[in-house]
């Protein structure tokens, strides 16, 4: 049984509807890329799987349990992360106040102590700036306080939209290779990228999105080398 | 000796205000909404004193919880009613124009049922007056205890938001509800505890407003509750510390106002120095401008 599953849902803007029926799933320990073009419908899959968005039909299924109707705040309890697109940090608190926002949901009080060392240990540079306050930090320090808040939760699965936006070259490779080594540590990715190539350079496999439709989805490493990926997606 | 006491009596009416602002400027930081009906909450506290006083001899302390208990279920029902299901129209101004609404059913409720009559208020302290310098100052109960119920609440309410997790909450909220969503945290819950609090604080002002000045209508509200706005606005919308320096700052130039210059055109002094104010540091004394990075 995949880790989630997301069958048929269907989202609507008012009268314009975003999505027509998506369905993908996740397996436990993967890295799933979500990949398309501006508009195709990427952030709003992930608003409507962590519930910040209603799906008017079809079903969502997280670890075995219907999520389609449970509020965002529930969601996180139940062990999903979601690394909002423009990172989200929250600018008028320190570093540190962000990462124990992150834990809102923990009640292992002495842990959390535990998990801010690790995240520490994997964004060296949010130590050096945990006394700082967020909205001063640059765009790519933001986006690892975004990762490292979503990571306090300790999720089973962490959805990441766009998390390279906007950034350096430097910065995007950093972003990559920590991904990777989240999912080297056992948390399961969904990732959302409109840098495809990055994205399918780390991904097991890939779901296509356009205008609102999956059209194509298969093995990262196939899905690089299609033609039709590599004219659209891949500006080769 | 009489501007000592011209500033106590400020302190005093600007405690009451600043008491009415922290309810403003919370709601305003975390729902992001004027709520134009809270001045209205503290006449419906002021009624429940009075009926549970005067009109059921209940002993002071029991009016006074009861005020509380009735104005902090109220907020919550009108957060819930009126403004929740605004919460993402289209424009901000339904829910504003929804709050003038609910202001003018709750002066028109108390209307209804106690008339348009003064009330006369029995105060609820029964502190001693305190006489200072040989009985050249003195200092009423009423006085003191508002002055040090301004001070404690102050204090209370820095450390709910500092030490509790629901405090914690309510700073997410204030500033990205969808992040605190992701975070695991209860929107809806937070906002209505926010409401909780505010029209809690009200029903105490509402007391200490009608005992030092003991008079009673449905429009008691009205007045302090605009005033406290612009204390509100002056100490920097949004900020606690600055709701309480606004109030305190704005009650004493009205007291000063009064004594000083001329009785009538108190109210019309206290506005413009919020115009000044405004003009020249449009954030308030306490506003946050911070640039953000993007």
């Amino acid at each position: 049984m995949a880790l989630l599953e997301v069958k048929d849902i269907q989202v609507y803007y008012g009268m314009i509807q975003a999505l027509k029926g998506v369905s993908f799933e996740v397996n436990e320990g993967e890295v799933i890329a979500l990949i398309g073009a501006n508009g195709a419908g990427k952030t709003t899959t992930l608003h409507t799987v962590t519930g910040l968005l209603r799906s008017k039909s079809g079903q969502i299924m997280f670890d075995g349990q219907d999520i389609t109707k449970i509020p965002p705040h529930k969601i996180v309890t139940m062990g999903m992360a979601h690394v909002p697109e423009g990172r989200r940090v929250f600018s008028n608190m320190t570093v540190l106040q962000n990462l124990k926002m992150g834990a809102f949901t923990r009640t292992d009080k002495d842990e959390i102590e535990d998990t801010i060392q690790k995240v520490y240990k994997r964004f060296p540079r949010l130590e050096e700036r945990q006394g700082q306050t967020a909205g001063t930090l640059s765009g790519g320090e933001q986006q690892m306080l975004a990762m490292g808040r979503a990571l306090m939760s300790k999720p089973r699965i962490i959805l990441m939209d766009e998390p390279s936006m906007g950034l350096s070259p430097i910065f995007v490779n950093e972003i990559f290779d920590i991904i990777k080594e989240v999912s080297e540590s056992g948390t399961t990715v969904l990732l959302v990228e409109q840098n495809a190539k990055k994205a399918l350079s780390i991904a097991d496999r890939a779901y296509v999105l356009e205008t609102g439709k999956i059209i194509l989805d298969g093995d990262a490493d196939d899905l690089l080398n299609d033609e039709s990926v590599q004219k659209a997606y891949l500006g080769e | 000796m009489s501007f000592l006491s011209y500033l106590i009596s400020g302190i005093s009416l600007g405690s009451v205000y600043a008491i009415i602002a922290l309810g403003y400027t919370m709601v305003y930081g975390i729902a992001k909404m004027l709520n134009f009906a809270h001045g209205d909450v503290i006449m419906v506290g002021g009624f429940v004193t009075f009926t549970c006083v005067s009109g059921m001899g209940l002993p002071p302390v029991v009016a006074v919880l009861l005020a509380v208990i009735v104005c902090t279920a109220l907020g919550m029902v009108i957060e819930g009613v009126a403004y929740r299901p605004l919460r993402n129209a289209a424009s901000p101004l339904a829910v504003l124009i929804t709050a003038i609404g609910v202001s003018y059913l709750l002066q028109n409720l108390a209307l209804l049922i106690y008339g348009a009559n003064t009330k006369s208020f029995t105060s609820v302290i029964k502190v001693p007056a305190l006489k200072l310098a040989g009985g050249a100052l003195v200092i009423t109960g009423e006085t003191l205890v508002t002055i040090c119920s301004g001070i404690l609440i102050m204090i209370c309410l820095t450390l709910f938001i500092k030490k509790t997790k629901t405090g914690q909450a309510m700073l997410a909220v204030s500033e990205d509800k969808g992040a605190a969503q992701l975070m695991g945290i209860n929107v809806n819950r937070t906002i209505s505890i926010t409401f909780a609090i505010g029209s809690a604080l009200a029903a105490i002002a509402g007391v200490l407003l009608c005992s030092a000045y003991p008079s009673l209508t449905p429009y008691t509200g009205a007045m302090p509750g605009i005033k406290a706005f612009v204390a509100a606005v002056f100490g920097g919308i949004g900020s606690i510390p600055g709701a309480f320096i606004g109030g305190i700052f704005l009650g004493i130039l009205e007291i000063f106002g009064k004594a000083y210059i001329s009785s009538q055109m108190a109210d019309a002094i206290v506005f413009a120095v919020l115009i000044v104010v405004l003009v020249v540091k449009p954030t308030g004394i306490l506003g946050k401008n911070i640039q953000e990075k993007v």
